[in-house]
């Protein structure tokens, strides 16, 4: 789950890690309100989860209430890259900055380690950096077991070429920002900048957050944090129900179980020349309901011509997902043809027990291949 | 031979008194695995079908001489599990379990470099050895015995591949899930460096999908160490970028990670291809029935 900049912000802060004062608004009036509580000048910053938000005209810089008005009404509703504008963060203007640092973690899956990164090249694209410049970034892996020693961050800061009296200040940003990624089970942590200021104090100008979404059992404030409102509709409908749904542009639904067998489903039914409308794992062990759930969420894309199940049970039970796929068949009464696939796991049963429902406009398939050549013609109107 | 599990695993189960540990258990056990113990904590002295239920692993294994672990336990506790079975000197562990937080995993991974254990998985099916022992939950009846070794990091897409190489007539020396989770505590290389020097399996296939960059290691190990005809399948080829597919660790990122990239460094080292499953049936017939 990737968080706002602000939400970033309030996690950092409440690891003891320097951000500059500011207040989440929704509305023009909650924003002058803020402004007013901060005092002038203060900027104005538009919360969406992409960058480039500078250049869009999201971020503006209010010296009075008026402008404070003005520039939140301007802000708000704001589409900046197909993100819509739902709050905006109103934040203490830009303390005076002597220079722009980098400093991320990132979970390292290669080295299976967290991975430190600092440059004193802060304030543009890190991957620009990378490219030009390799040599600027200095890098660190960290035990996972040992944890942060204070000698990993002076190493990281001779390394990137900081001011001397900087390298303690750096060390006990990064120890801080180190503590974060680890309590709160982060996938990434990221401030671009990281400002200095010319009283040589740092803080943290942006935040970047990316959460683990298993963790977030353990995190229950930041599984708050979710913003419904900005996930599609049907991925939304689909993740109250505890389904995995990623929507695409085609117009073949697709259900299967196991992510693997989706993606690979995804890419047989686009060999054979079909255009899937979504990815959808209905998970291992599909109960009855979860399949009636699932059938709901990729019907109710009106884009979508035919539905393909291509079921191979471990342990998920093909009479379980037979079951599902008549009750569904009962609440919904789908308008579009179904092309249904069971494998594995009791499948003699499955079958039987679909046989014998003789639902409308359900085909059959005993693989893969013909499965998918079946839900692309019928898509494209081919009676089967 | 086979690779892992055999006729001589004695198999110990974590989570056996739960509704899924107790059905997969048992399956295991009926296919002829020689399931001696499930550990419940605070449930020592009941039994599931007569195989005896122990409070820790440490008496699991002092009463039963168990030698490979199986993990059924909600994501909460399965890291504290693996460890348990770690430190009773298990030295192959086999966790089932989906959904285990990424630092959990990070550090299980850390610790078991420490020690002589063996992880498989998290996220996977388990391992099947066709004939000998099934651990997890592979639907063996689909699977014979034979000279393919298949790995892989999708449970469905396994038997999916398995399946179909089975109804062209070949059959498997061992079926190994590693799971799709960002640390899966065996990589490809880990396995296909067991299959290399097992006599049975004469074919590698290797199931790779989208996302981090297990796929391209391995297919410079394999150019490298490799004899055995390897034939390679990648799921994802129609996923689009930034999106999370399930698998925690399938997401694609930038030019990295996709199945493009994938296919291209594989096919560079000499190792085929298969665009869909049943093309890699095709290949593995091509290479076998020479």
């Amino acid at each position: 789950m990737d968080l706002l900049e602000y939400q970033g912000k309030q996690l950092f802060a409440r690891h003891g890690i320097p951000v500059p004062d500011g207040r989440p608004a929704r509305t023009v009036d909650e924003a002058v309100a803020a402004a007013k509580e901060i005092g002038f000048p203060c900027a104005i910053k538009a919360q969406v989860k992409i960058g480039g938000r500078g250049k869009a005209g999201g971020i503006k810089i209010a010296s009075d209430e008026d402008e404070a008005r003005e520039h939140s009404a301007a802000i708000l509703g704001m589409d900046i890259k197909g993100f819509t504008v739902h709050e905006v963060w109103v934040e203490t203007a830009a303390p005076q900055i002597e220079s722009e640092y980098y400093a991320s973690i990132v979970f390292d899956r290669g080295a299976k380690a967290p991975l430190i990164m600092l440059s004193t090249e802060g304030g543009m694209d890190i991957e620009e950096v990378a490219d030009n410049n390799p040599d600027a970034i200095a890098t660190l892996h960290v035990d996972p077991l040992l944890g942060f020693q204070d000698y990993h961050g002076r190493r990281l800061a001779f390394e990137a070429g900081v001011d001397a009296d900087l390298v303690r200040p750096i060390g006990a940003f990064l120890h801080q920002l180190y503590g974060t990624f680890i309590a709160e089970e982060a996938l990434l942590v990221e401030v671009n900048p990281l400002i200095v200021t010319p009283e040589r104090k740092v803080a943290a100008l942006d935040a970047k957050v990316t959460l683990d979404d298993n963790a977030l059992f353990r995190h229950p404030d930041n599984a708050n944090l979710r913003d419904p409102s900005d996930e599609d509709p049907q991925e939304q409908m689909a993740h109250e129900r505890g389904l995995t749904y990623v929507k695409l542009d085609g117009d073949i639904g697709i259900l299967g179980n196991g992510a693997g067998l989706v993606m690979s489903t995804l890419d047989v039914v686009a060999h054979y020349g079909g255009a899937p409308a979504n990815f959808l794992d209905a998970g291992g062990g599909s109960k009855a309901e979860a399949i009636t759930s699932a059938v709901e969420v990729i019907l109710s894309d009106d884009k979508v011509q035919a539905v393909l199940f291509n079921i191979f049970g471990g342990i998920t039970r093909c009479d379980e997902v037979a079951n599902g796929l008549i009750e569904a068949f009962k609440t919904l009464e789908p308008s579009v043809p179904f092309v249904v696939r069971l494998d594995g796991t009791n499948d003699v049963e499955g079958r039987k027990i679909l046989a014998d429902a003789e639902l409308p406009n359900v085909h059959t398939a005993s693989t893969m291949d013909e499965a998918a050549q079946k839900v692309v013609a019928l898509a494209k109107g081919v009676p089967a | 031979m086979s690779v892992l599990i055999d006729n001589d695993t004695k198999l110990v189960v974590s989570g056996i008194t739960g509704r899924e540990g107790t059905f997969h258990a048992l399956n295991n056990q009926r296919y002829g695995t020689d399931v001696v113990a499930g550990v419940t904590p605070g449930k020592a002295g009941q039994d599931v079908e007569g195989i005896p239920v122990f409070n820790t692993f440490r008496d699991a294994v002092a009463q039963t001489g168990a030698n490979v672990a199986m993990i059924f336990v909600p994501p909460r506790f399965a890291a504290d599990s693996i460890l348990e079975a770690a430190d009773a000197g298990i030295p192959l562990v086999i966790c089932i379990t989906e959904g285990i937080p990424a630092h959990d995993e990070l550090r299980v991974y850390t610790q078991l470099q420490r020690t002589g254990t063996r992880l498989v998985g998290p996220n996977c099916p388990g391992i099947l050895s066709p004939g000998k022992a099934n651990v997890g939950i592979i639907p063996a009846s689909f699977f014979k015995e034979g000279n393919v070794g298949v790995v892989s990091r999708s449970g469905t897409l396994t038997y999916q591949i398995g399946n179909t190489l089975a109804q062209a007539g070949f059959g498997n020396s061992s079926i190994v899930g590693i799971g799709g989770d960002p640390v899966p505590g065996s990589s490809f290389i880990d396995i296909i460096e067991l299959f290399q020097a097992d006599d049975q399996t004469e074919l590698i296939v290797l199931s790779g999908e989208i996302g981090g960059d297990a796929e391209e290691r391995a297919a410079e190990y394999i150019a490298d160490n490799v004899t055995k005809p390897v034939v390679a399948y990648i799921a994802g080829f129609t996923a689009p970028p930034g999106k999370t597919m399930g698998h925690a660790g399938a997401i694609v990122s930038g030019s990295k990670g996709t199945a493009a990239a994938k296919a291209e460094a594989l096919e560079a080292k000499g190792v085929r291809v298969g665009r869909t499953p049943t093309e890699v049936a095709d290949l593995a017939m091509e290479i076998l029935g020479k």
